[in-house]
């Protein structure tokens, strides 16, 4: 049967693709950023995922206004990436998982979440960054992907608790995968900035602290917050926690944070990295 | 009703329709080519979106506050910011009326 060993959140800003490109990670600005990796590594390498399931957001790459699907569930052979338009390098292309995907997708409809389901699908930097900061050095990686995309660029948006319960389901149904994989979850994006507006610049340290307190053990605390409260604690652009929310809905065993890195600014944001670690029933009786 | 945080446009269904021409035009310099071509002949690209008086008069101003007020979204505009070399913490400085210098301050100063 597959595991879900845990989950990793880190934020996705797309300067960090050209920091990574211009070999920067030791610079004073980035290495408080990227020096939270190298828990990640450590913790990759130790244990070995074969598949990560990735909670994101389309910035406009693969899907426009004309038709913005709410929920959407990868099922290629394999993912890639395409300009963006800002100036980062085109990212190498990412293998699928289909036999995973498709597993998913049927749990999530029979579960009643109607996603769109996408066979062709390219990815933005809110897949490939995360990626790359978790396997570094341009080779191809070692694991296999299925993107699961979140709107968090129109309004209305899906609600924290719906995120959650998404991830939840997300999370049975790869309980109940037959084959003997280990499975990741990604959650990218956040913490809290603002872009757009008079009130772009907006970071809210503690905010996202309480964020991260609550996400392990009560992440149900944080579903009384509606959209609108979140742009307004988090900033326009906080709103990417609900990629968060559904990784954290995914981990469905006995949850504990092993690693938090946490460092303003990165480009306009507040950059966090959390690793969580996911222990089921079973396991928990064997330790 | 709730009220509106300042300083911060919710991109809703009201202003995903007013905007509409003009994040299509900005989601099409995902393409070097496209980027080209509008650098080429700004008019004639404006054009062939069907932008409004006011969301040409906002691309030609270069201002986002104002694109923004025409129903711009920003992940789009930052396409086009990305034309002209111009990251987000050269739009933040734009919007907020600060010099770039100053607004990376502002960001630093929220880590302390």
């Amino acid at each position: 049967m597959a595991r879900i060993i845990g989950g990793v959140a880190t934020t996705h800003v797309p300067s960090i693709g050209k920091a990574i490109a211009e070999n920067k990670q030791n610079d004073p600005y980035w290495k408080p950023f990227f020096q939270g990796f190298d828990y990640v590594h450590y913790w990759l390498a130790r244990e070995k995922p074969d598949i990560a399931v990735v909670f994101y957001n389309d910035h406009g790459l693969n899907f426009f206004l004309d038709k913005l699907p709410t929920f959407a569930v990868g099922a290629a052979k394999e993912y890639r990436n395409e300009d963006e338009g800002w100036g980062i390098p085109v990212a190498r292309a990412i293998e699928g998982d289909p036999d995973l995907s498709w597993h998913i997708i049927n749990a999530l409809v029979a579960d009643e979440f109607d996603i769109t389901m996408c066979q062709d699908m390219l990815v933005d930097h809110s897949v490939t960054i995360p990626m790359a900061l978790m396997w570094p050095g341009n080779k191809r990686h070692p694991v296999r992907i299925v993107p699961v995309s979140i709107n968090t660029v129109q309004h209305p948006l899906p609600s924290l608790k719906r995120c959650l319960n998404l991830g939840r389901s997300v999370g049975r149904a790869i309980e109940s995968y037959p084959q003997d994989v280990r499975v990741m979850i990604v959650g990218t994006g956040g913490l809290s900035h603002q872009l757009d507006g008079k009130r772009a610049g907006f970071i809210n340290k503690e905010f996202d602290k309480l964020c991260m307190d609550k996400l392990t053990g009560e992440p149900e605390a944080l579903t009384r917050y509606s959209i609108h409260d979140w742009v307004e604690q988090a900033g326009a652009q906080g709103v990417e926690f609900l990629n968060w929310m559904a990784m954290r809905g995914a981990l469905t065993g006995q949850v504990t944070e092993v690693h938090r890195n946490y460092h303003i600014p990165i480009s306009n944001t507040a950059a966090a990295t959390v690793v969580l670690e996911n222990r089921t029933k079973a396991e928990r009786k064997a330790a | 009703m709730k009220q509106d945080i300042p300083g911060t446009v919710m991109f809703d269904g009201d202003q995903a329709q007013k905007g509409y021409a003009l994040n299509r035009m900005c989601f099409s310099f995902n393409s070097a080519e496209n980027r080209a071509a509008f650098l080429k002949d700004e008019d004639a690209y404006c054009r062939k979106f069907g932008l409004n008086e006011k969301q040409r008069a906002a691309i030609k101003n270069r201002n986002v506050l104002e694109l923004i007020e025409a129903g711009g979204n920003v992940y789009y505009l930052a396409k086009f910011a990305g034309i002209f070399g111009l990251n987000v913490q050269d739009i933040g400085a734009q919007q907020t009326g600060v010099t770039v210098d100053e607004f990376k301050a502002k960001l630093a100063a929220a880590g302390r």
